[in-house]
């Protein structure tokens, strides 16, 4: 794979122009998320209405990966219900492993972006660090 | 020019710009052969047999040995301990000499400058003795001012560590100055010599120092031989590190006998191979001169620092003076990752080292998070630092940014 290509326009813009990278000072849920051997860190924050997330934000500071990665999540889960954002973020896991089918690719949307991780070992850990925090949020 | 790399038999065939020195160096093949004729032609164990062949391994091994003491100026064989690397070297001083020697209230020293070898193992001891650890401050260039050093140091100032180069700036440190201070208050000082002895002749008797560590595999020699010089007088007097085998005169049922200096520090089976290998490097160290690599790798700093300089959002560590540096070069670049500066560098084929390197503390120092280090030694091309440079150029376009 060429990485000159991995850096893609979906993943940069989500990087520098992130939507969801915010302050939340009505969080109902508050989680930070780290990678110590490479300092990305994240606090995911998410507002919760019954069982739907109604809207979310994250602070943080880190690499390209896990700050779009992260902010493209936030994206895909607000307005669905918890088991679906943790059954996507099942799904995402599956895609950086490099074992989900096409239909399970395009159900991720704009995180199908980052598929190519799957090829870059040293890099798998900033990309799930934001599903990972969403997955332990809700233990 | 001479052409070093085809001593280097990976710099012959890897794709890559390997700038990577300062975490390790690459191996000449007289390195390897070195290491490989141990094993082919003279494989036994050293200090133990009498039939020639243990003899032979044992003569090869203290003829390593003799080659570091001449290499370093050390006045006696026994001044040369043979450990893994120069974290196990400052360890064993750390609990041989530190635990034994240092009280509570007592003071530790250490520069802030340091990769964590030299600071965990002395905060370990102040910790488990009691001691204070007191922190010698550098300026954002490196360097340090004569207040820093004053507020250092006290009456009750009992060890003090310091790196000659740091894995970070690349400065080389006041050591002299250090070592002069610490034995005005009846301290010792510990030199952590791994980023200096790969680009420095260094001397520990003119340096005065009490101990003085460095790795092989820095050196061009093999990964897991490593050196801790120590003066006599003090080795002397501190207990064994590990014990175990070779390291005794005599064990009965209820005393023992230590070896003499230097295999009291020496137990177990040693890294006689790694001793081989790492003589030879010496031998290549020598063969092409100080002067004649470090005259390259400034002009090879120089050509770096000046490209990096004129590209807007990069800022360098440390000194503004290509002499200052050692060929190590650390900078950040504004609202890039270091991560994803290095990912951008390993798809135009150039190796570097992205994170803290180590030295959390100093970078925290300066107010940094986290950055990238390129580090060059004599057989970098001024094509890699070319091709650096540019890639360097690129990377906030690859990331999205508009400049």
């Amino acid at each position: 794979m060429q990485i000159n290509n991995f850096y893609n326009e979906i993943l940069t813009e989500h990087n520098v122009r992130p939507e969801y990278k915010r302050e939340m000072e009505d969080a109902d849920l508050v989680l930070e998320g780290v990678n110590p051997s490479c300092g990305d860190d994240i606090w995911l924050k998410l507002k919760l209405d019954g069982d739907i997330i109604a809207d979310g934000a994250f602070t943080g500071d880190g690499c390209a990966i896990s700050q779009a990665s992260a902010d493209i999540m936030l994206g895909l889960i607000i307005g669905k219900k918890k088991d679906e954002a943790l059954e996507l973020g099942k799904k995402f896991l599956k895609m950086i492993q490099g074992t989900a089918t096409e239909e399970e690719i395009d159900e991720l949307e704009e995180a199908g972006a980052l598929k190519d991780i799957s090829h870059m070992p040293a890099r798998v850990k900033c990309a799930v660090l934001g599903w990972r925090t969403l997955d332990e949020m809700f233990k | 020019m001479q052409d070093f790399r085809k001593d280097f038999p990976l710099l012959v065939k890897e794709p890559t710009a390997y700038l990577d020195n300062a975490a390790t160096a690459q191996r000449p093949q007289c390195v390897i052969d070195a290491e490989m004729d141990f094993y082919i032609n003279h494989n036994a164990n050293p200090l133990r047999g009498f039939y020639p062949l243990s003899v032979e391994a044992t003569e090869i091994y203290e003829a390593a040995r003799e080659k570091v003491r001449k290499f370093l100026n050390a006045d006696s064989e026994k001044e040369i301990i043979f450990t893994r690397n120069t974290s196990e070297s400052l360890n064993l001083v750390a609990y041989s000499y530190g635990l034994a020697n240092i009280k509570a209230g007592d003071e530790i020293v250490i520069s802030i400058t340091e990769h964590h070898s030299n600071m965990l193992p002395w905060r370990m001891v102040a910790e488990k003795v009691g001691a204070v650890v007191k922190y010698l401050d550098c300026e954002q260039d490196g360097s340090f001012t004569k207040e820093a050093l004053d507020a250092a140091f006290s009456e009750k100032t009992r060890l003090v560590a310091m790196a000659q180069v740091s894995n970070v700036l690349g400065r080389v440190n006041p050591v002299e100055e250090v070592i002069k201070r610490a034995h005005a208050v009846g301290a010792v000082a510990v030199i952590d010599g791994a980023q200096s002895v790969p680009h420095m002749k260094v001397d520990v008797k003119s340096l005065d120092a009490d101990f003085f560590a460095f790795s092989g595999h820095k050196l061009f020699g093999p990964m897991g031989i490593g050196v801790l010089y120590g003066k006599e007088e003090i080795l002397n007097k501190m207990q064994p590190f590990l014990c175990g085998g070779e390291m005794i005169d005599s064990v009965h049922r209820d005393s023992v006998k230590y070896a003499e200096l230097p295999h009291k520090f020496e137990a177990g089976t040693v890294n006689a191979a790694g001793a081989a290998g790492l003589a030879a490097a010496i031998d290549y160290v020598e063969r092409i001169g100080y002067d004649v690599m470090a005259e390259r790798e400034l002009a090879l700093t120089k050509r770096a620092m000046e490209g990096i300089k004129k590209i807007p959002h990069i800022h360098i560590l440390g000194s503004e003076n290509p002499e200052d540096h050692t060929g190590i070069i650390t900078f950040t670049i504004d609202d890039v990752h270091p991560h994803d500066v290095s990912a951008v560098l390993e798809a135009d084929k150039i190796d570097v080292r992205a994170g803290h390197h180590c030295a959390q503390p100093l970078l925290e120092h300066l107010g940094v998070r986290s950055s990238t280090r390129a580090s060059l030694m004599f057989y970098n091309t001024e094509e890699e630092v070319d091709a650096l440079i540019a890639s360097l150029a690129s990377v906030r376009r690859r990331l999205g940014y508009a400049d």
